[in-house]
């Protein structure tokens, strides 16, 4: 068996198990520079939810700097996918090779307990994930929700607890993002936010697959269409 | 995971401050029901005191699942199941803490509330140490069988009509263990074998049901 080597990229520290009955594999080596810059990739990847098979035979592959934008129509199984490609969800049948960098997951849910603030919820998610809570402030301020850290979530918009949710992208360094419709309820300056996480990230090496029904507000050169459905 | 398991428990009993009704329902529901049985006895019933154990376990078991049903579903709704699963260590040390929380706001209050409502059925002084100790290795069954049957059906519309359906069978050996304790203490006998079984069964829940529990919770993801 070919075993794939997906070596952490550079600015990126730390891991994450894979769980689930998706393959992680730590690997021995390959000798392609190629393949040898992914942080992400399926074969063979069929996903589907209940007993109806979704997408059949999928092979995506994500590398260092490369952003891919999966579009498709509702229902054509974009989150069923994500969720597969996280760990969150079994495929029906195929493979998942991940980083052992850890990846980011965003989902359509942004992970926020209404009754407790946006500072003791990202503590807490700093807690689970062993990560650094130094870093919450800095965050905050950068995507404009200072002032709200000690407001309750239930009192917050759609558009800041979006941005709420975003903040940890920016907390713990992570090499994959996967991010289910992140710009949803986002204002004009919330896009300018994303954008501008999406390209830094970009740039230190990082990779990302996104779903959104939006164009993504980053430059083209680094970025893939991937159409299903 | 240790401090997984401490950040979660605080954020159990934060949010539990701010909802004080859903910690404070259970042990007036328990209130109202032991009070009831009494109401509803001859005073002074020789009858009342030799059921008293059962309608204690009873009510406690009653108390106990109704919230049992939102142990995980805020978290599922949210999405903080997702981000527990995808944590370095896993969910188990949240589950645990929930677990945990569970008991703390739920299980020990009652037991406590118990001593009490055990002298207004009738319950002999004597009795009272066993009935506690029943109750104090008892309860935690009642969260950890709890918190499996709320995890199995934390995805499903309704789920608060099926948990005692699914609750109440399993918890079967517990009541019968626990109330069987007070009662060998009444007859003057010694509580001690009902009280070892029932320690068994709790070191053994400790050690399974929260791994059945984050099992059942992965599958809310399919």
């Amino acid at each position: 068996m070919l075993l794939l080597k997906i070596p952490r990229p550079r600015g990126y520290a730390g891991s994450i198990p894979a769980s689930g009955t998706i393959a992680f594999l730590p690997l021995l080596s390959i000798h392609s520079t190629i393949l040898s810059d992914l942080l992400l990739r399926t074969e063979s990847l069929s996903v589907g939810r209940g007993d109806r098979v979704l997408l059949r035979e999928l092979t995506i592959a994500v590398g260092c700097g490369q952003l891919v934008h999966l579009r498709g129509r509702n229902g054509t199984g974009k989150t069923s996918l994500l969720e597969v490609l996280a760990g969150l969800r079994s495929p029906v049948s195929g493979k998942v090779e991940r980083t052992a960098g850890g990846l980011h997951w965003l989902g359509h849910k942004n992970a926020l307990n209404g009754d407790l603030s946006v500072l003791e919820n990202l503590q807490f998610w700093c807690a689970l994930q062993h990560c650094d809570a130094s870093a919450i402030a800095g965050a905050l301020e950068r995507l404009g929700l200072a002032k709200l850290r000690h407001r309750p979530c239930r009192t917050l918009s759609a558009g800041q607890k979006r941005r709420a949710a975003l903040v940890r992208l920016l907390i713990a360094p992570r090499p994959l993002w996967l991010l289910d419709e992140p710009l949803a309820a986002l204002d004009a300056e919330g896009l300018a936010y994303v954008g501008q996480m999406l390209d830094e990230h970009l740039q230190r090496d990082g990779g990302a697959l996104v779903t959104s029904h939006q164009a993504l507000p980053v430059g083209r050169d680094r970025l893939q269409l991937l159409e299903i459905g | 995971m240790l401090r997984a398991f401490a950040a979660a428990l605080r954020r159990e009993l934060r949010v539990a401050a701010r909802h004080k009704g859903d910690w404070l329902l259970p042990p007036l529901f328990y209130l109202i029901v032991v009070t009831l049985f009494a109401l509803g006895g001859k005073p002074n019933d020789p009858q009342l005191a030799a059921f008293a154990p059962a309608v204690l376990w009873v009510g406690a078991l009653l108390s106990a699942l109704l919230n049992l049903d939102r142990l995980f579903r805020a978290d599922f709704d949210d999405g903080t199941l997702e981000q527990m699963f995808l944590a370095p260590h896993g969910p188990i040390a949240v589950v645990y803490a929930k677990l945990s929380g569970h008991w703390l706001l739920g299980g020990l209050p009652l037991a406590l509330l118990a001593m009490p409502l055990a002298l207004q059925l009738g319950v002999p002084s004597a009795v009272l140490g066993s009935l506690l100790a029943g109750l104090l290795l008892g309860t935690p069954m009642l969260s950890l069988i709890g918190g499996f049957a709320a995890a199995l059906t934390v995805g499903l519309p309704r789920a608060a009509v099926l948990l005692p359906v699914l609750v109440l069978p399993l918890i079967g050996p517990v009541v019968i263990f626990g109330a069987g304790a007070a009662r060998a203490a009444a007859a003057g006998l010694d509580a001690a074998g009902p009280l070892y079984l029932l320690a068994s069964l709790l070191v053994l829940g400790l050690c399974l049901l929260p791994l059945a529990a984050t099992a059942a919770l992965r599958n809310s993801f399919d």
